[in-house]
């Protein structure tokens, strides 16, 4: 008798364990493993990262180690990547352009999210700021983005490297740029979302209790409204964008490489060393393409239609 | 309809006041100096240069200048370009065709490819159609249209010597050769932009279509015994082309921002070539108006995405 008591008082706990809790965070794992290009592009944009994070440490040939008798070589063991019209190792080129490229694709983003959300969030949440911020952001979309920036760029570049130093200034330039000019999406969307959310029940809940508006809105609407598919599709874009910028020179200066200057320096030399243009924009694609499956994946993975 | 066009034009008439003084006050701001390239010639006395600004009117105060200005462009007189000293709008007469030419058939082509495939890998999603074209689409919005065209050139001129590199804008088409070569000249920029087009328009088709697939009127239309076909072609994709129409009319602008790229690279003497190198030269009046140029498009065709969503969709109108 004793025995099956033991077992009886055994049952409920390893029927249990055999399935443990779901949260939404383990159901969208649960579903992004099954999209494989999704991983894939996961694999290969972190497999990216590493590199240029990590790339230096490793590999110790300068960046600016001038030599003409190595000048426009292709790949070779002793220059993966090949060499430039200077003969610098191309693949320490792309390590270090690749950084600023990445940071400056994250941190724009980073900015446009940040100034997408505080107008969406007011424009939904307030009735009263909601028609003046909509026209705002209307107004914004109108306008012609990549003339624009250009013509911003080239205006301004001179003063901010004067006062911020010729690397940092432009950084903050190219990168405020983007930011200002992208967040309309964003916005447009998190208003859209809190129009709808700020109906529910646990909002009217949370103001029952007494919370201040301010929480209501930071605590309780933003975590719903934030969604990782926004994320990745817009460091996409803003990689494109600085590398576009750089392309037409107007980005970072030569002795900054960036993906996108790579490319704009070696386009005068395609027809005698069509590697110089190759790596930096092949590895544009690929960092632009993971990021967009990734994206897909976790549209998919979200989305609640979905979940089997 | 009528009031409701009329409504959607008044919204358009402040936006556009507006984006002129973004334009103008990002030009004002800029610490250039329009009489630079005279700065530079010390030949120059410093009275005369004050002569020459006090004719210009760049002595007069802001808000004076900005009317001035706007009264001229309302009129379509852009000014006098800096460097070659013909008027504006000649300039960009002579620019429109080519940009037309290259920018305008790309975006034609994409569209009337993206559509079909859309449809289909939508119908047969799943199929290895279906995983082609998605895969198509995710290669032609991730690849940067200046790596594209520097392939194709690296393949198509340099290797294969197919097609020439560089866009001939003095050729005219007088014979069939020479309509060979300006097909051939055409074809690499037009590939490069219909690529990216294609991609972006197929992809939102066949999101629409699947939307508009498991819906109960195309059960419906199956159940009264419809041909699959007409199924598709007569009620899906009429109702799915609604929002593929808006973003065909809204992608226009961009498209024009978008060759300012593909002309750099073919050396296309188009409206996005002329930008930038007024850019570099700092020719305020034709970046200025090639600015206020694409605002105004962009404006007109969101107003035109609005029209015609109210014409094909009623429901929309009404609210």
């Amino acid at each position: 008798m004793a025995a099956t008591d033991v077992e009886i008082a055994r049952l409920p706990a390893s029927v249990e364990l055999k399935r443990p809790a779901r949260s939404l965070w383990s159901d969208a794992w649960h579903q992004f493993r099954r999209h494989r290009l999704a991983m894939a592009g996961l694999f290969t944009f972190v497999t990216l990262v590493v590199f240029v994070l990590v790339g230096p440490l490793v590999y110790h040939t300068r960046i600016d180690n001038i030599d003409f008798t190595m000048s426009l070589k292709g790949p070779s063991p002793e220059h993966l990547f090949g060499t430039d019209d200077l003969g610098r190792d191309m693949l320490a080129r792309a390590i270090l352009g690749g950084r600023v490229s990445i940071a400056v694709g994250i941190t724009s983003v980073l900015l446009a999210i940040t100034l997408g959300l505080t107008i969406g969030a007011l424009a939904g949440y307030f009735v009263k700021l909601d028609s003046p911020l909509m026209r705002l952001t209307d107004l914004f979309l109108s306008l012609p983005i990549l003339p624009l920036l250009l013509v911003i760029v080239y205006l301004f570049r001179d003063s901010l490297r004067a006062a911020f130093g010729p690397e940092l200034g432009i950084f903050l330039m190219i990168v405020g740029v983007i930011g200002i000019l992208n967040w309309m999406p964003v916005a447009r969307l998190v208003r859209a979302s809190f129009l709808s959310l700020k109906q529910k029940e646990f909002v009217e809940a949370a103001r029952a209790v007494g919370d201040p508006d301010s929480r209501i809105i930071m605590k309780h609407i933003i975590p719903n409204v934030l969604s990782p598919v926004l994320v990745a599709a817009t460091i996409g874009g803003a990689i494109l964008t600085e590398s576009t910028l750089s392309f037409l020179g107007l980005g970072f200066p030569s002795d900054t490489p960036t993906w996108g200057r790579l490319l704009y320096d070696a386009k005068d030399y395609i027809d005698i060393a069509p590697h110089w243009a190759f790596f930096p924009g092949f590895l544009i694609f690929l960092t632009v393409l993971s990021i967009n499956y990734v994206g897909d994946g976790l549209r998919d993975a979200l989305d609640p239609r979905k979940t089997s | 309809m009528g009031r409701y066009v009329l409504r959607r034009l008044l919204i358009a008439i402040p936006t556009l006041i507006v984006i002129s003084f973004v334009v103008y006050a990002i030009l004002a701001l800029a610490p250039t100096d329009p009489l630079a390239s005279f700065g530079a010639d010390p030949r120059v006395p410093p009275e005369v240069r004050e002569r020459i600004r006090e004719s210009l009117g760049l002595n007069e105060q802001w808000h004076v200048r900005y009317v001035k200005w706007v009264i001229a462009i309302a009129h379509l007189d852009f000014g006098y370009s800096f460097m070659s000293r013909s008027p504006v709008m000649d300039l960009i007469w002579q620019r429109l065709p080519n940009t037309l030419a290259v920018v305008g058939v790309a975006y034609v082509i994409g569209v009337l490819l993206a559509v079909p495939i859309g449809m289909i890998s939508a119908v047969k999603r799943y199929s290895v159609f279906d995983h082609f074209s998605t895969t198509f689409a995710f290669i032609g919005f991730s690849v940067p249209t200046f790596f594209t065209g520097l392939l194709l050139i690296i393949i198509f001129s340099v290797k294969l010597h197919w097609l020439p590199f560089i866009y001939d804008s003095t050729l005219k088409i007088t014979s069939l050769s020479t309509l060979g070569d300006q097909i051939r000249q055409s074809i690499m920029p037009i590939t490069v932009l219909a690529l990216f087009d294609t991609a972006t328009i197929a992809r939102y088709t066949r999101a629409e279509m699947l939307e508009h697939l498991p819906l109960d009127y195309v059960r419906t239309a199956r159940a009264k015994g419809l041909k699959e076909r007409l199924v598709v072609l007569r009620h899906v994709l009429r109702n799915s082309l609604i929002p593929v129409v808006t973003l065909v009319a809204l992608g226009i602008p961009a498209v024009f921002g978008g060759a300012i790229v593909t002309e750099q690279i073919f050396r296309v003497p188009g409206i996005g070539e002329l930008l930038v190198r007024s850019i570099g030269q700092g020719d305020t009046p034709v970046v200025a108006a090639i600015l206020l140029i694409f605002a105004t498009l962009v404006v007109l065709f969101n107003l035109l995405a609005d029209v015609l969503y109210g014409v094909l969709d009623p429901r929309i109108r009404y609210s």
